[in-house]
């Protein structure tokens, strides 16, 4: 090692960012490329603790604890700005040198631009080259899959927005009920909404499971349609809940005829797997007579507070709104997080 | 085939003739979009399928148009990611042929499912050199052409490159480096920020 080291020119090639130490601590020479990182300042010559600071281990403070940390890895890095960080390993040797080897590690990427380090500067068989190929490769790969990502996340988000149906029951969404209703609101016609919510259907799914909750779903959605006219909407705009939008009413007769043929279908009993699903429906109305100016906020919250008025009144009923059954304590306000704001 | 290697040829058809001549060779080929994706895969036929269809819009032979899209890919700054990477390869033009062999292999490590064809150098006499380059798209060999006599620019290198013929799926290109340095060449900044 020690002839090796006489023809500086070995480790030149080899370790180009190496550094031989004396003895007594100071560089005697430093390889060409970490001599590059300071141009302006010869490192041969400088104590090697003054031009550069050990991170980690921690517990080396002079050159007798540096030299007992042979052949570990040391975190080091520059005195003055720029403070590169490095890698290095100590290696002694018999007549009291000592050669430290110094990476750029983790830091290659700000290292080779902070000193515009090109091919020549690493040593053939270093892979620093191939690192920095990498990340640019990846970098490069990683924005084209975002890019796309963003745009499947577009179409997606497109396609959902397009989406007018409950997949589940083939009935239209909460999507389409606002586009109808809005539409209704818009030209000031005369319609009734009819929100109705299933009732005993959670004792369904907690007993007989979800495949038994879907079933009756189905079956729900199919009795509604049947029970309405064409020109009626049904949706179904949550778990159980579902919004009937009629148009043309004459007379709040037709409402209550449709409202109890709903209930009685929905009393029938399900067939499921062999069991026998029994449920009922809540209905709250609200009928809307032509030329007023409302909101599709407050007519929701009307049908709300019409529907808990049914649930108070013992369940399987309709009940239409009238403003008095605001001021009713028992259905003043329908229970937290049933509002109107409910998605 | 990579959609990466679709959409190269649409980038390269849009860049250089208008949308409307993409446009028009898409549907020629059959395709059901006009926009490749270029992270995702397609069949291997539409290749081929698209590149025929971009020849008879263009009524330019294929040859033509394969080394205009190699050209493209590292001429363009849409590409000059690509032009980035193949100056990794090597220091110098004759260190950046020797470095072809690896191209598969780097290309992979970029994308996983990136699978160029296989590229062979052999070296004769001083300066001379033959690349086999397989073409499971015949006219691959055209391609390579366009890159290397833009990257030979790059690397300031004076370089006369020559197409010798297929034989078993395999293209031949001949490349005499007549002057490494003739001219400065393009700068490469190893750390250069995107």
């Amino acid at each position: 090692m020690t002839d090796l080291l006489e023809n500086a020119a070995v480790l030149d090639v080899l370790c180009p960012m190496h550094l031989v130490l004396t003895p007594t601590g100071h560089i005697h020479h430093a390889g060409p490329t970490i001599q590059k990182l300071r141009p302006d300042t010869p490192l041969a010559g400088q104590r090697f603790l003054e031009a550069f600071a050990v991170k980690r281990p921690r517990t080396i403070r002079g050159m007798d604890d540096l030299r007992r940390a042979a052949d570990i890895k040391l975190h080091l890095e520059f005195h003055d700005a720029p403070r590169t960080e490095f890698k290095g390993v100590l290696v002694p040797l018999p007549d009291g040198r000592m050669i430290v080897n110094l990476s750029f590690g983790i830091s290659i990427l700000d290292g080779v631009r902070d000193y515009s380090l090109t091919n020549a500067d690493f040593a053939a068989t270093d892979l620093a080259i191939e690192m920095l190929y990498l990340m640019e490769a990846k970098t490069a790969a990683m924005e084209a899959s975002r890019r796309l990502n963003l745009r499947l996340q577009g179409a997606k988000i497109a396609a959902e927005e397009q989406a007018f149906t409950d997949t589940l029951t083939g009935l239209k969404n909460r999507r389409a009920l606002n586009t109808v209703l809005e539409r209704l609101i818009a030209t000031r016609e005369a319609f009734a909404v009819m929100h109705i919510d299933l009732d005993y259907f959670k004792a369904v799914n907690d007993t007989l499971g979800h495949a038994a909750g879907d079933h009756v779903l189905q079956v729900v959605a199919r009795a509604m349609v049947e029970e309405t006219r064409r020109t009626d909407m049904v949706a179904r705009v949550g778990g159980d809940e579902f919004t009937v939008v009629l148009q043309d009413v004459n007379s709040d007769d037709v409402l209550r005829r449709v409202g109890q043929r709903i209930i009685n279908r929905l009393e029938e009993p399900i067939q499921f797997d062999g069991e026998v699903c029994k449920i009922s429906a809540s209905i709250g109305t609200v009928w809307i007579q032509g030329g007023q100016k409302l909101t599709m906020e407050n007519i929701l919250a009307d049908a709300d507070v019409a529907l808990y008025a049914s649930k108070h009144a013992g369940r399987a009923c309709q009940t239409f709104y009238t403003p008095d059954l605001r001021d009713a304590p028992a259905n003043g306000t329908p229970p937290p997080g049933r509002g109107v704001a409910r998605g | 085939m990579h959609g990466l290697i679709n959409r190269s040829i649409q980038n390269f058809v849009c860049d250089s003739y208008g949308p409307a001549n993409w446009a028009e060779a898409a549907r020629l080929a059959g395709l059901e979009f006009t926009e490749f994706e270029a992270m995702l895969s397609y069949p291997d036929t539409i290749t081929p399928a698209v590149l025929d269809a971009v020849c008879d819009v263009l009524d330019r032979p294929r040859e033509e148009v394969l080394e205009d899209v190699g050209t493209y890919l590292v001429s363009h700054p849409t590409y000059e990611a690509v032009r980035r990477l193949l100056r990794f390869g090597g220091v110098n033009f004759s260190d950046f042929l020797h470095s072809l062999d690896d191209l598969p292999a780097r290309a992979r490590l970029a994308l996983a499912d990136l699978e160029l064809p296989g590229i062979e150098l052999r070296e004769h006499a001083d300066g001379q050199f033959s690349l086999l380059c397989e073409a499971p798209v015949a006219g691959y060999g055209h391609l390579m052409m366009g890159v290397l006599r833009v990257m030979a620019d790059d690397y300031g290198a004076l370089v006369l490159l020559d197409h010798t013929g297929s034989a078993g799926g395999v293209e031949t290109l001949t490349i005499m480096v007549v002057e490494a340095d003739y001219s400065a060449g393009r700068s490469f900044d190893l750390g250069a920020r995107a």
